[in-house]
């Protein structure tokens, strides 16, 4: 016996999932690049463009519930469900990131830089990447590969940790630029914050397969 | 009640503290065909263990087990043993009567006697020569199974006047009279409406502080609302119904060990 309208709604919720995941990729790349070009335009874009990454969470949302109303999954389709469920919650947080580096794209509007933007693009990259393996891995059902995902983000934290003693010499050296390296700050925050919900997303990957909480016991089964 | 015997008596040797009941390769046949295979089962004191598996699957078989009622089908043949408290159900010496004042059962369509609600409780009572207040014992097991509230008033009318959810609390109050350890449920909600259901369930969680309930149902979401094991039996090539995997329900529900109850859980059995 086949559940093949169910199965068909678990591959369409899947496909869902992906296409608000690259919505949610394009939305911090392009803030990056309205950053680094003062492209205000650009960033206004991005921080309207959330109010379609927020719909397309919450119709996720939508169909999980009904799935779970009509369906009644148990093993392996609740956890792929109740996965959905909390990556698209992960995926929407992401885009609210986005969309805060947007509003600190405005916020800085055309003056000049503190600094030109090095690391900064480095760490969104590495994040924005850390997002595509992640859902990547989630699709192919790969384990190893969410676990390269959340070892992935040491980098992140690393990158991150030299971001923020740079903005702060800055500003000890001249208090006068902390306004300007606290923007960077946030931008820089928003971006590691992307790289710890994407370990959360390869976490689920890992529950969805195999029923284990690798954030709690690593891959020992519990 | 004091009835004290060798059945109650827990047989250290064989017994850990927990089990009050377990099979050791327990096999039934119905003349020469083989209903179930090499069953080893473990139930633990006061909780309820859920046998689960597709219709052929032997789970009313195993559960006939537990209080000898497949003693009552001419052909059965039962071999290996059956652990109450240690002692075996199956020896020449243990009286059946005996093990189902120990053990009682509630079916799967309500059966309550054709005579008032207060008989259909003190009916076992009586016949058990009962010593104590039999009137109180009543009031007792009607509000052990949730049912006194509703049926106070009218003790005298006839249990069949009472709807199928009342019915079926009305025989579980019958099994209770006789103050038994174990109780086996076949499928004890599958002629009753999602409300009387619910109440049924609520019963059952609040009946495991004082009783050890095994309960045969082919709904999963009923196995995880009440049960705390759940056993999941398949049916073989030769079509003898064998044990695949027991554990913890909320695991077996979540992530079953095997492929097969995955397979079966998730309605893609074939």
């Amino acid at each position: 016996m086949a559940r093949t309208d169910f199965d068909r709604e678990l591959t369409s919720l899947m496909d869902e999932l992906l296409l608000l995941g690259s919505m949610v990729r394009k939305s911090v790349l392009k803030s990056l690049v309205a950053l680094k070009t003062r492209d205000l335009a650009l960033s206004k874009k991005v921080i309207d463009d959330d109010d379609l990454i927020d719909q397309k969470a919450v119709e996720i949302e939508d169909k999980c519930i009904h799935l779970m109303a009509t369906q009644q999954p148990l093993a392996g389709d609740l956890r792929t469900v109740i996965t959905v469920l909390h990556v698209a919650s992960e995926l929407e947080r992401m885009g609210d990131y986005a969309e805060g580096i947007g509003k600190i794209g405005l916020k800085i509007g055309t003056d000049q830089l503190l600094k030109p933007l090095i690391d900064i693009p480095r760490i969104g990259k590495l994040a924005s990447n850390m997002l595509k393996k992640a859902l990547e891995t989630l699709v192919a059902r790969d384990t190893e590969g969410a676990k390269a995902v959340i070892e992935s983000d040491d980098e992140v934290d690393a990158l991150y940790n030299q971001i923020y003693r740079e903005l702060l010499l800055y500003m000890i050296e001249d208090p006068k630029t902390i306004k300007k390296a606290t923007y960077l700050l946030w931008v820089a925050h928003d971006l590691e914050r992307i790289a710890d919900r994407a370990t959360n997303i390869s976490e689920r990957t890992i529950f969805m397969v195999a029923g284990i909480k690798y954030e709690l016991y690593g891959l020992e089964e519990n | 009640m004091n009835r004290e015997n060798e059945l109650t008596k827990t047989n250290n040797s064989q017994s850990n503290d927990q089990v009050i009941l377990s099979t050791r390769d327990l096999n039934v046949y119905y003349g020469t065909f083989r209903a179930i295979k090499d069953i080893n089962l473990e139930v633990k004191k006061n909780q309820v263990l859920a046998l689960i598996g597709p219709s052929g699957c032997g789970k009313s078989t195993v559960l006939r087990c537990f209080n000898r009622m497949n003693d009552l089908i001419m052909s059965a043949k039962v071999e290996g043993s059956v652990l109450y408290n240690g002692n075996n159900l199956y020896s020449p010496d243990v009286d059946a009567a005996e093990i189902r004042s120990r053990i009682g059962m509630v079916f799967q369509k309500p059966n309550p006697f054709p005579k008032s609600i207060y008989d259909n409780v003190a009916f076992g009572l009586k016949i058990n020569g009962y010593q104590g207040d039999i009137e109180e014992a009543v009031e007792r097991s009607l509000k052990r199974a949730a049912l006194w509230n509703e049926v106070k008033d009218r003790l005298k009318d006839n249990g069949l006047t009472l709807s199928g959810g009342q019915q079926q609390r009305l025989c579980i109050a019958r099994a209770l009279a006789i103050e038994p350890d174990i109780i086996l449920m076949d499928e004890p909600c599958s002629s009753l409406d999602p409300i009387a259901t619910l109440a049924i369930e609520e019963l059952i969680r609040d009946l495991i502080s004082k009783y050890t309930i095994i309960i045969v149902t082919h709904n999963m979401q009923q196995a995880a609302r009440v049960s705390d094991e759940t056993a999941f039996l398949m049916v073989g090539e030769d079509r003898a119904g064998y044990l695949v995997e027991t554990g913890d329900t909320q695991q077996i529900l979540t992530n079953p060990k095997e492929e097969r109850t995955e397979a079966y859980i998730t309605g893609r059995f074939s």
